[in-house]
């Protein structure tokens, strides 16, 4: 109930889909547009989740990741990545990084909730 | 919503373009300049994946070829030259006219730009070729074979908690899958002075039946199998015979806790083995104590399996048991000729006969229309998920409290309650419960609640939703009905009858209209899909305590108790449910109610139907008719007829296409001399009534 998910992600897109999807199913939701936003943003904030893409400007989701694990305050929140089903090493190098899951895009939005709702409990 | 994120995402693929084409441009200048690559790629992988996502597979497909290589030149493995950029450039116009949609005869540049990637690939073989993806985790698995037990051993990394993830999660999701045991291994857990509290100690035994078969199970474990120890045996398939399952010994050694040879020297022994392997310390206590836990599983599961085999239940197609209830129908009528003719001829040997078919037919009746029962509450356990998933939708916490699941119903009437129920339960969410913040301002508590009762009533099954919601407001339906010309400003009613009015056609006060309800079917049609059912609905509410709507139903519709009717020769049924009493009209009475189509019964004044007139039927009417008084909705209205016969089990006969829509008659049914009844829909005679009243 009323928990807080944060999805970065520089496409405007997905990020519409994924808060519209997330709101819907009930979740607060604070977007980011790249790492560096995400860092900025969650300052002293807390959230239940990061969702995050891999690929993105300033700061990539690897980085963020590797970030987020070194703040005492974000060392054990669940972080799911989104990766393209080409991306097979980066998916282990965000599993190395601390990534708690992954989804393969393109998902559907039952995907993701099934998702957050697994690492959420 | 599908087409705001399509519209979305075509917005942010021209930005994309615009972006690609002025850093294609800047990198022909600038061919090593990393931060240019690095964009060119991003630009490209975005449009790629969000493609995919809103169902521009085309434009994902053809993308991700220019991805690959760029994802080359980003590497180092390929340098940026002049035909790169404008093969670049070239497919930055495809992607253009492909979001365009427009360009059929330009399809044929597309392989050849394609191509030019390809050949850009150092040694290509092939290597992008992107692999079928991996079962995306949460799907539904719609196979369902016969339930399996199977055992998981599940040790996670001990550092499993830097990767967000959390153990308890895991076993809960397993929970829903099927019958679950947990026994946790606590052995590995160090003394308190050496726990790292970041670290997972503890590993667990899980015995799970269930029929959703392994995969279900893996995908559980998706995200945490690669670092964790886990291994998932099915230990019973379900189709084993009855009997044991494997004794405590076996299983540890199945297990490779016990080494055989220690099992058969222990077993020499002769004592409790459990006991005897903790105190040689052959096997730990939590070990001995998760093997118990298997075999009592897999008992329990193996005696469930038996118990459901032992209750010998044989599945039929549902026609058949129709086709056998319309034949006890026959049945009945017969028997009811049978009793006819037995006291017509006064033989006392005919007559023992016909007394004890009689009985027997109605053992058959009761019987047969007993097999078409079904509990209710398989249509309740829907409504669990609905009311959760709306509240969710709307933004209100609601708690749905269901009873009385038990409660049977006639198949027919069951499946035709579910929309009516669903609309109901819609109503109460969207318009009944408040948001959380105003119930706690109003001193309620933040979760609204809703019961959906069920239960028997003679004849009939009660069905009740009531919610502690903001209630109706009787103000502004009585400002509606004034308003629409339904009701007159000075007259008082009562609130019931008040409340009737939601249900007519054209009546809405809800004020905004929400994804939910107010644009669907409204209360007219769950009150229309009630009264199909020979059922009648009915509202209570109080303002700002909340509504109760109270459906009463037949149990089956293929029999029911009639009141039969004459009029001139005719004979006609009215469902017993409807019927409070029957009262004498004289022609004073008429006389005296000034043309007026009005009784008074017991103070009260009853407007009727007169039927003679309604049914256009020749000859004068008795001196003393009768008036058979019904009550729907709250609302008395009388039917006068002839003559009133008396009871009558009717079993129902629908009618012939032709005859189907005439409007009071909803069926028919035949008499024991074989005398044809028809059955009257008292509801729509009563509605035509009221039409006619306020002309």
């Amino acid at each position: 109930m009323g928990k807080v998910i944060m999805t970065v992600d520089d496409s405007a897109s997905v990020r519409q889909m994924v808060s519209f999807t997330l709101q819907a199913a009930g979740y607060e939701v604070i977007t980011a547009v790249d790492g560096r936003d995400a860092l900025g943003k969650l300052n002293g904030q807390p959230v239940h989740l990061v969702i995050t893409d891999l690929n993105m400007p300033n700061l990539d989701g690897i980085g963020l990741i590797r970030q987020l694990r070194a703040d005492a305050r974000c060392k054990f929140i669940p972080i799911i990545m989104l990766t393209t089903e080409s991306q097979v090493e980066k998916k282990q190098e965000g599993k190395a990084a601390g990534a708690t899951g992954w989804i393969v895009k393109p998902f559907q939005p039952e995907q993701l909730v099934a998702v957050v709702k697994k690492v959420l409990g | 919503m599908k087409d705001k994120n399509r519209e979305a995402y075509k917005e942010e693929a021209y930005e994309l373009l615009a972006e690609l084409e002025e850093s294609l441009l800047a990198l022909e200048a600038s061919p090593e300049d990393e931060e240019l690559i690095g964009r060119v790629f991003r630009a490209m992988h975005t449009i790629k994946g969000s493609g995919a996502m809103f169902g521009f597979e085309d434009i994902a497909s053809f993308t991700h070829e220019v991805e690959t290589v760029f994802d080359l030149v980003r590497d180092g493995q390929v340098r940026v030259t002049k035909d790169l950029v404008d093969l670049s450039l070239a497919a930055r116009d495809e992607i253009r006219a492909m979001l365009e949609g427009d360009e059929p005869e330009d399809v044929h540049q597309r392989p050849g730009i394609i191509a030019g990637f390809r050949g850009l690939i150092p040694g290509a073989a092939g290597e992008a070729g992107s692999g079928p993806a991996p079962a995306p985790p949460g799907e539904e698995d719609s196979w369902a074979g016969a339930p399996a037990t199977y055992r998981i051993r599940f040790r996670p990394a001990a550092d499993i908690f830097l990767s967000g993830a959390n153990p308890c999660h895991l076993l809960n999701e397993l929970r829903q899958l099927g019958d679950f045991n947990v026994v946790a291994q606590t052995e590995a857990i160090p003394f308190l002075a050496d726990i790292n509290p970041e670290r997972c100690y503890t590993s667990w035994d899980l015995f799970l039946t269930t029929s959703r078969g392994f995969d279900a199970i893996a995908d559980v474990f998706i995200f945490v199998a690669d670092d964790s120890e886990l291994d998932i045996q099915m230990i019973d398939d379900g189709t084993a015979d009855r009997g044991d399952y494997k004794k405590l010994g076996e299983i540890l050694v199945a297990r490779g806790d016990l080494d055989e040879d220690s099992l058969t020297r222990l077993l020499a022994q002769r004592q409790l083995i459990g006991e005897a392997l903790i105190s040689t310390g052959l096997v730990s206590g939590d070990k001995v104590e998760s093997a118990l836990v298997e075999q009592r599983h897999v008992r329990a599961a193996q005696k469930k399996r038996q118990e459901n085999e032992g209750a010998a239940s044989i599945r039929v197609p549902s026609a058949k048991l129709d086709k056998l209830v319309d034949l006890v129908g026959e049945l009945v009528t017969v028997q009811a000729r049978l009793s006819q003719t037995a006291i017509n001829f006064q033989d006392s040997q005919l007559t023992a006969i016909a007394e004890e078919v009689e009985r027997l037919t109605g053992d058959l009746r009761d019987n047969a229309l007993n097999m078409r029962m079904l509990p209710i509450g398989t249509i309740f356990s829907k409504f669990q998920r609905l009311v959760r998933d709306l509240s969710g939708e709307l933004g209100r916490q609601v708690g749905l409290i269901t009873a009385g699941a038990e409660t049977e119903l006639d198949k027919t009437v069951l499946e035709r309650l579910n929309d009516p129920l669903v609309h109901l339960l819609r109503n109460s969410l969207d318009h009944g419960i408040e948001s959380p913040e105003v119930r706690v301002q109003l001193g309620k508590p933040a979760r609204g609640k809703i019961s959906l009762t069920a239960s028997h009533a003679g004849a009939q099954v009660i069905i009740r939703v009531q919610d502690d919601g903001r209630g109706l407001d009787q103000e502004a339906i009585r400002a509606k009905a004034v308003q629409l010309g339904w009701l007159a400003p000075e007259v008082e009613i009562s609130d019931k009858e008040l409340f009737s009015f939601i249900m007519s056609p054209g009546f809405s006060t809800a004020r905004e209209v929400t994804s939910v309800s107010g644009r669907g079917v409204g209360m007219d049609v769950v009150k229309k899909a009630i009264e199909a059912l020979q059922g009648s609905i009915e509202i209570d509410s109080q303002k700002g305590v909340g509504t109760s709507i109270t459906i009463k139903l037949p149990l089956t519709l293929a029999i029911i108790e009639g009141l039969l009717v004459t009029i001139e020769e005719d004979y006609f049924v009215v469902p017993l449910s409807v019927v409070t009493e029957c009262v004498e009209l004289t022609r004073e009475d008429v006389a005296r109610a000034h043309g007026h189509k009005m009784a008074r019964v017991r103070d009260e004044i009853v407007p009727y139907v007169h039927l003679r007139e309604r049914f256009a039927m020749e000859g004068l009417p008795p001196a003393i008719e009768q008036i058979v008084i019904t009550e729907m909705n709250g609302s008395k209205v009388g039917l006068v007829v002839d003559q009133v016969i008396g009871e009558q089990q009717t079993v129902i006969k629908s009618l012939g296409r032709v005859y189907r829509h005439v409007a009071g008659i909803s069926g028919a049914t035949l008499l024991g001399d074989g005398t044809v009844a028809l059955i009257l829909d008292a509801a729509q005679l009563v509605q035509g009534q009221a039409g006619e009243l306020l002309n």
